[in-house]
């Protein structure tokens, strides 16, 4: 990218004021997920304007977008070509941006099968603390050149710098889908996606919510077709289908809904991320499983020693996704060694700490 | 430099003084047959297969268990001594070059498989562990590791993880990031670490993604967990024959806009045919200018339905010839001379350099013929193995170092086809690492802010910079130095300089 840019430009000129008088800088695309992470401070910091898809061959696999163009508008672009993110990205409103998608890290249902956002990023340029553009990683799957810093940047929510670009694997949309339904209670859900995940079948999402396992296959015709008749259960017409994993890929089902009722009562949204094998986890409230059962969603009013107590006991972490109360951190707490290079890397690339303070964790 | 015989003994004198009082800080934690100094000992650890490269370490260190690994750091650490991290040395950049004053860890004895899980689709082994091993342990589960280098029936996963490698299938399973949970090892200083989980993702930022392609500079791995995949139950194979590199390049980008993505892509040119054709006899087309291999997985009926679109795809693009893989034995014979590119190349030549760049594929008929100029410029000939699907190219020129400045000759035209990469919108290595090799062409492809950056992040998580000193990340001396170079390409002074 080019730093004359003036949308780039001013977004440069902003860090070096804010580096000199050591002000915080709040990032912000579409402001649609600024309730993840911890809470937002400082001035804010606008990347609407990089907008724009800077270069994008179906034939290459890739495409590269500016930080604030509209993940609904690149998406329609990939689809008018049959391609897809193959990642499902959420969109928890209109107007979410590709930076900030980057920036949370948050991948949808088929992240099981497909990998998650962090595989398929080749490339980001990035405005640091010190107000330097730089670029990492490319535009071609393959590269090993210096560190992967494209990757890193994923999910930092922006405590290292501004994500200006980013480059994307993408991949041709599967030929054939369909959902099939079973009335299966949870361990015997859990057991039954993880045995199938372990087979050659099409597995492409799966979601167990009360009493009821849904799983969808995606792929070649014939081997969706043969899938269907080897799982049995009731296949899922295609409109409900498609409405069903939406609603959980952006969080519009009526399980992920809490009201300032339900906050001030104390109820909150966690996302426990566990071994997909992990035994049903024993909580009070609801729940809905994804993954094969590597992500389990819990509403519940359980206090936050309890839900991460849990979640480690099952070899995972857990993360205080909606919730009033966030004094206690909203993601698991680092082992020391892990807190260092943490630090380290904050350090190198913001010395000044004006990014993004306390999104990831306090004092980052 | 003062070469007088006193400065010389005088040098020796030091080194040897260094080394013993190393050998005796290490002996207080490690058994004597796990420090080795003698010459005789060491001599087979002064290169990886990056040969043309030697340095001979200050001791070889031999560890058996994670306690005298992280002993060994310690004294390392306190001492400040460089460490240089060990696998199966089947590295091609020059990542375990050992450093004059630095020891190698070498982690050959952590060979052993911990825990195969069928049902949670992973396996946890040591670093040692060749990566053709794991999957023939999961084999009895109808599971496999994805990621196959060429390299896989010798090269560790402790190995694969420093280099993020890669393979003929990465195409549509991935590189050995997309394949690992969990990276378990130790810092600089000994302090045990753990990157990634057994979950899919961790709290805090990504650091297994930083880890894994690292080069052994940021931590030492002792553990790896990979994930495992189910085997498909079937795969064919198209061969199929070009006229002309620039159909064969069409072609490539057909198959991928028809929405097909193959479990391997790959692309032969003439040269190189030739050569694996006389290795192995697989009845090669020796006319073709190109030959690709288009390969399908999955269930019978899917592997049925992609091998119909890809030949009529492959057709539509001018194939000249095409044959479908009929059975097992067939597809390993196609197989069988793109996976003896390398000795192939050996067969025909004293010595071969391979080069390892990636590009967009649109460009790889461009390529082509840029590297066919460079064979008339620097008077070497050079054969051609790609990983077309994802625009990987492995050059092979080839030389004979004992001809007087062949190896010269070599080292520059390997450059050129690095930096043409850069140009072409590609990057200087695609799977094999940056080591010693390519730290040159690391300054054409990142800006001085980019390499201070990359610097900053290895003093993140190893500030005395002891773990591979001098790999990877070029000082801005270096490039400063190979920027004057570059003005007289081809010309350059003091051609019998060591330049590393």
């Amino acid at each position: 990218m080019d730093p004359q840019d003036p949308a780039l430009a001013r977004l440069i000129d902003q860090v070096d004021r804010a580096r000199s008088q050591r002000a915080p800088l709040d990032i912000r695309g579409g402001g649609t997920k600024t309730f993840y992470g911890g809470l937002p401070s400082g001035e804010p910091l606008d990347v609407k304007d990089l907008e724009g898809i800077s270069s994008y061959e179906p034939t290459e696999l890739v495409v590269t977008a500016r930080a604030g163009t509209a993940l609904a508008e690149l998406e329609a672009v990939l689809y008018a070509h049959g391609q897809c993110l193959p990642f499902e990205p959420p969109r928890f409103s209109a107007g979410g941006t590709v930076g900030g998608m980057t920036a949370a890290g948050l991948s949808g249902p088929a992240r099981a099968s497909v990998g998650s956002i962090r595989d398929h990023v080749l490339g980001v340029t990035l405005l640091n603390g010190r107000g330097e553009v730089l670029t990492f990683g490319g535009q071609v799957a393959k590269n090993v050149a210096g560190y992967d810093v494209s990757r890193l940047l994923v999910g930092s929510l922006g405590i290292l710098g501004v994500i200006c670009e980013v480059s994307l694997k993408v991949l041709p949309m599967n030929r054939a889908t369909a959902t099939l339904c079973f009335d299966w209670n949870e361990s015997r859900a859990l057991e039954q996606v993880n045995l199938w995940a372990s087979q050659p079948l099409p597995m492409h999402a799966s979601a167990w919510h009360e009493g009821r396992l849904r799983v969808r296959l995606s792929g070649a015709v014939a081997a969706v077709n043969a899938a269907c008749g080897r799982l049995g259960g009731a296949p899922i017409a295609a409109d409900a289908a498609t409405a069903w994993w939406l609603s959980l890929r952006d969080q519009t089902h009526d399980f992920f809904a809490l009201d300032d009722t339900d906050l001030t009562r104390g109820e909150c949204l966690w996302r426990l991320s566990l071994p997909s094998t992990a035994p049903p986890v024993e909580l009070p409230g609801r729940q809905i499983i994804e993954w094969n059962g590597a992500q389990r969603w819990w509403r519940t009013g359980a206090e936050l020693g309890l839900v991460r107590a849990a979640a480690a006991r099952a070899g995972g972490h857990a993360t205080l996704v909606r919730g009033a109360d966030k004094s206690g951190g909203v993601f698991t707490p680092l082992p020391g060694a892990l807190l260092r290079i943490h630090r380290g890397l904050k350090q190198a690339f913001d010395p000044a700490c004006i990014f993004n303070p306390g999104r990831l964790y306090a004092g980052l | 430099m003062n070469t007088s015989p006193e400065a010389v003994v005088a040098a020796r004198g030091a080194r040897e003084a260094r080394q013993a009082d190393v050998a005796a800080a290490l002996a207080e934690f490690l058994p004597r047959r796990a420090v080795l100094y003698r010459h005789e000992d060491t001599a087979p650890y002064e290169c990886d297969a990056l040969t043309a490269y030697r340095t001979s370490p200050l001791l070889v260190v031999l560890p058996d268990t994670e306690a005298e690994v992280a002993a060994a750091l310690k004294v390392c650490h306190r001492m400040g001594v460089p460490v240089i991290a060990r696998g199966a040395g089947t590295g091609l950049s020059g990542g375990a070059t050992p450093h004059h004053w630095g020891v190698v860890l070498s982690l050959a004895k952590f060979n052993r498989i911990l825990r195969i899980d069928p049902r949670a689709r992973t396996a946890v082994v040591q670093c040692g562990v060749r990566n053709a091993a794991i999957s023939e342990a999961a084999a009895p589960y109808g599971l496999y590791y994805a990621p196959d280098p060429s390299s896989q029936i010798a090269c560790t996963i402790g190995g694969n993880v420093a280099e993020n490698s890669g393979g003929v299938h990465c195409l549509k399973y991935g590189l050995t990031l997309h394949n690992v949970l969990r990276v378990c090892g130790f810092m600089a200083d000994g302090e045990p670490v753990e990157f990634g989980s057994l979950a899919l993702d961790v709290p805090g930022l990504d650091l297994l993604s930083i880890i894994v392609g690292s080069e052994g500079m940021l931590a030492i791995t002792t553990e790896v967990t990979v994930k495992l995949v189910p085997k498909p139950q079937s795969a064919r194979c198209i061969m199929a024959s070009f006229d002309d590199i620039e159909s064969a390049g069409a072609a490539v980008a057909s198959v991928i806009a028809g929405g097909i993505i193959p479990a391997g892509l790959e692309l032969m040119d003439k040269a190189m045919t030739a050569a694996v054709e006389a290795f192995v006899h697989a009845d090669y087309d020796l006319d073709a200018a190109a030959i690709l291999l288009c390969e399908s997985d999955g269930s019978v009926e899917e592997v049925e339905e992609e091998i119909l679109r890809m030949e009529e795809v492959l057709k539509a693009a001018g194939a000249s010839r095409l044959e479908v893989s009929r059975d097992e034995a067939q597809r390993l014979r196609f197989w069988s001379g793109r996976k003896n590119a390398f000795p192939a190349s050996g067969s025909i030549s004293p010595d071969y350099m391979c080069m390892d760049s990636t590009i967009p594929r649109k460009r790889l008929a461009e390529m082509l013929r840029a590297i066919q100029q460079m064979q008339e410029r620097y008077g070497l000939r050079c054969v051609n193995v790609f990983h077309a699907g994802d625009g990987n190219l492995h050059p092979l020129i080839l030389f004979d170092a004992e001809e007087p400045d062949e190896m010269r000759r070599c080292e520059l035209f390997g450059a050129d086809i690095l930096e043409t990469s850069v140009r072409l919108g590609g990057t200087v290595t695609g799977e094999h690492g940056v080591g010693v090799e390519k730290l040159n062409s690391m300054c054409v492809q990142f800006a001085p802010a980019e390499r201070a950056q990359f610097l900053a992040v290895k003093h993140a998580f190893d500030p005395l910079e002891s773990l591979n000193p001098g790999k990877v990340i070029p000082t801005l001396h270096r490039c400063a130095e190979y920027g004057k170079m570059h003005v007289h390409r081809g010309l350059l002074p003091f051609p019998n300089l060591p330049r590393f």
